[in-house]
């Protein structure tokens, strides 16, 4: 019985992992020096520093959500997007700053799957933080060589005839997958096709929700 | 547009945004971009050189050979200028 063994397993019946106790390394101190530093000397202020980190976590994926919703339905924005996207996606006030932005649509005959196998480049203005995944060194180094491989791990199984296209994003630009607008959606509104579209259809991992899923309708 | 290009086979020291497993593969220009400062010089503080960024497309069979999972399928990536070549160089 799960509860006979309390010194290993938590009330919920999964064992106690082992505190993550060690000493800080070199990069971590680092950080904090030169973060105190920076509140010390006057050039910028913890309060600063804390609004930041809650820009950095109210960016989600509903802000990609509701670029690709659009250009669903919006033949001028796609052309737009397809033209710059930087410029397209601030326009509905989704600055990327210095970076660049590329969408890159899927359709038929062609599904594309963002990785970054140098180090974690990632539409974050879009799409928030990235996941744990997209920064592993299994999902970096297995996209380039195996996508089909990796896309059947995250569920998805393209026939032969779609050709796959790995974009590896390796200096200033960012990505965004324009996922196919499933079928059985026509009339909808930008804000039910929005409800569709999942973080993983934007980095090429997954494809929209069904209009038929149970949660498609948020 | 179109050219077709042959990444530097090199592996100097320092901050290098190619990858190493695009070095000495052809592929075809998709699209430029740019121009971005040399993230190479940014890296050790200097001023970045201008240089203009390709966007290079590769097959999978170029890229993997004969161990390509699915030979027609594609990679692009970012290559800065000077690691680029034309196709025909020896």
């Amino acid at each position: 019985m799960p509860h006979d063994h309390h010194d290993h397993l938590s009330p919920s019946g999964h064992p106690f992992r082992a505190d993550d106790d060690h000493p800080l390394s070199y990069w971590q101190t680092m950080e904090i020096a030169v973060r105190e530093l920076l509140i010390e000397k006057g050039v910028i202020t913890a309060a600063e520093i804390a609004s930041q980190i809650d820009v950095m976590d109210s960016r989600t994926p509903a802000n990609g959500a509701a670029v690709v919703a659009r250009a669903w339905t919006d033949p001028d924005f796609r052309a737009a997007l397809q033209h710059d996207a930087s410029v397209a996606t601030a326009e509905m006030g989704f600055d990327i700053g210095p970076m660049k932005l590329i969408a890159v649509e899927n359709t038929a005959d062609l599904h594309n799957i963002v990785v970054c196998t140098l180090c974690s480049c990632y539409p974050r203005n879009l799409l928030g933080l990235p996941p744990d995944w997209y920064k592993s060194r299994a999902y970096r180094s297995r996209t380039v060589r195996e996508p089909r491989r990796v896309l059947a791990e995250f569920g998805v199984t393209l026939p032969e005839t779609t050709q796959i296209r790995v974009h590896d994003s390796t200096a200033d630009m960012r990505y965004i997958v324009i996922p196919a607008r499933p079928d059985g959606t026509d009339g909808w509104s930008k804000d039910d096709l929005a409800h569709l579209v999942t973080r993983d259809s934007m980095v090429g991992t997954g494809l929209p929700k069904s209009p038929d899923a149970p949660d498609a309708l948020a | 547009m179109g050219s077709r290009v042959r990444v530097r086979n090199d592996m100097p020291p320092g901050h290098i945004r190619t990858p190493a497993y695009l070095r000495g593969k052809s592929g075809v220009i998709e699209r430029t971009l740019g121009p971005f400062a040399n993230p190479e010089q940014l890296a050790y503080r200097h001023n970045g050189e201008a240089l203009a960024l390709h966007r290079v497309r590769f097959t999978m069979a170029e890229v993997w050979g004969a161990a390509a999972e699915t030979p027609t399928d594609t990679i692009e990536a970012e290559i800065y200028a000077h690691w680029l070549e034309p196709a025909d160089a020896a």
